[in-house]
């Protein structure tokens, strides 16, 4: 762990027990954006964090990063969700940007003014396919107008930039896309879906008619298949396995300290309950052991800059495995510890509730549906031959 | 020739939205439709055609990006 790394964990850890931690009922009582956490994390340069030191960033590793997120989702997975959402599009930048003069100076822009980047990449009348586009761009000259129909924006109105997927062009097929930055200043927001869900309340993704429009200097200097490959998959999925994995590891905290707390009542016979805390530690441990796993199999493949290597079926399986894994493992997880806590859990205004990590526990498997993943999981399997 | 045979299981199998005689060796066929399922089970006929084994390391995208590919991928295999 580099000394820059282990002063960013520290803030992080920090950021998270105060300002993070402080607001999450009410982010999540008024499914708002966590406003307080976000200022704090762009007055501690926190959003460029992915952005390598020679644009200013501090350059941290994929694994790094990772690891931010799991401390963020210990205290808040919807301010968590919002920060590896924003990275994940920082990534495809730093991936697929750097050719560009363009995006070399967004990336310093980016350092020094903490953009926050938010991503439209789902589209009505695609039923939840990445890869494919309805929209496409239309260039006139230097300069494009993009307009999509897009059924979730996260924290869109929060966002300083959106990054967008459409058409290469008017007559592309629907899986020849681009990738495109659009600024919010460029942008008009029409509201077609609000957000009033269960849990992951303060990502606030509700769906818009984006109209924007731009300069082609803006569009990311490759195709979007593979910054898809390359980078959006992995990260989204390594990303999102660390805040579920922070979410239920502070679910298992809370469960200890209810089973400390009914050990010191009768400290000659432990509490049966000690029993199922050690079962559900065991499955944390999993959990997070897969996905430490597969994060070090991303940072080596990054690390080899072979491209094709991240379109291989095992590491897109394994991926996926990652994704598919720790969405299921966290509901088990927190509905165990629910189980342990008991009452002072199931109560909204304990001091051990475990309301809003039940809530959001529910959302992993659904965003990005795990089945639809399986699907794709499922047809790749056919073609492997070796023992994995 | 691997790249006629090739076309034959692409026409069978790959479900593309082209139709395979208007492709060139070097077109893309992930662009002319081919899916992941497609690509599986065109595969699954090169290596029943061909009495061959793909190697776990050799299912990407690059290899099944185009039949010039697909016949690379082939005579890699026959080679061994």
């Amino acid at each position: 762990m580099s000394g820059v790394f282990a002063d960013v964990q520290a803030l992080v850890e920090e950021l998270g027990r105060t300002v993070v931690s402080e607001y999450a009922s009410d982010v999540d009582e008024k499914a708002r954006f966590p406003s307080e956490a976000f200022e704090a994390f762009k007055a501690n340069k926190l959003l460029s964090a992915y952005v390598p030191e020679k644009f200013g960033g501090h350059g941290l590793s994929i694994s790094e990063l990772c690891k931010l997120c799991e401390i963020l989702g210990a205290y808040c997975a919807s301010t968590a969700m919002i920060y590896a959402m924003h990275q994940i599009q920082v990534a495809c930048l730093v991936h697929h940007g750097q050719t560009s003069s363009w995006f070399q100076q967004y990336l310093r822009d980016l350092v020094e003014k903490q953009f926050l980047l938010a991503s439209a990449t789902t589209e009505l009348g695609v039923g939840g396919d990445l890869r494919s586009s309805v929209c496409a761009i239309e260039k006139n000259g230097d300069s494009f107008v993009l307009n999509k129909q897009a059924p979730v924006i996260s924290y869109a109105l929060d966002a300083d930039a959106i990054l967008v997927t459409c058409r290469a062009h008017a007559d592309a097929p629907a899986s020849d896309q681009v990738h495109v930055l659009v600024k919010k200043e460029d942008c008009s927001f029409a509201e077609i879906a609000g957000w009033d869900t269960l849990g992951f309340r303060g990502t606030c993704s509700s769906g818009y008619e984006l109209k924007s429009k731009g300069h082609c200097d803006q569009i990311i200097p490759a195709p979007f298949v593979d910054i898809l490959a390359q980078t959006m998959h992995p990260v989204s999925h390594l990303t999102w396995g660390s805040l579920w994995t922070g979410l239920a590891s502070d679910s298992v905290h809370r469960a200890r300290q209810a089973v400390r707390h009914a050990h010191k009542r009768n400290p000659n016979a432990p509490p049966v309950s000690s029993l199922r805390l050690s079962e559900v530690d065991e499955q944390l441990f999993s959990m997070r052991s897969g996905l430490y796993r597969e994060i070090e199999e991303y940072k080596t493949l990054l690390a080899e800059g072979n491209p094709d290597a991240f379109s291989n079926f095992g590491f897109s399986i394994r991926t996926n495995n990652v994704k598919l894994r720790c969405s299921e493992m966290l509901v088990d997880i927190v509905g165990r510890a629910l189980m342990i806590v008991g009452i002072m859990g199931y109560k909204n205004d304990s001091p051990l509730s475990l309301g809003r990590h039940i809530r959001d526990a529910y959302g992993a498997a659904i965003m990005v549906n795990n089945d639809r993943i399986r699907g794709h999981n499922a047809t790749m399997q056919i073609a492997m031959r070796e023992r994995s | 020739m691997y790249s006629d045979k090739i076309k034959e299981i692409l026409a069978q199998h790959g479900k593309l939205s082209l139709d395979v005689n208007t492709l060139t060796d070097t077109s893309n066929l992930y662009d002319a439709g081919l899916t992941s399922l497609a690509t599986v089970n065109v595969m699954l006929a090169i290596e029943d055609t061909f009495d061959v084994e793909f190697a776990d390391s050799m299912l990407n995208r690059k290899t099944f990006q185009s039949i010039d590919a697909l016949v690379e991928a082939l005579e890699e295999l026959t080679a061994s």
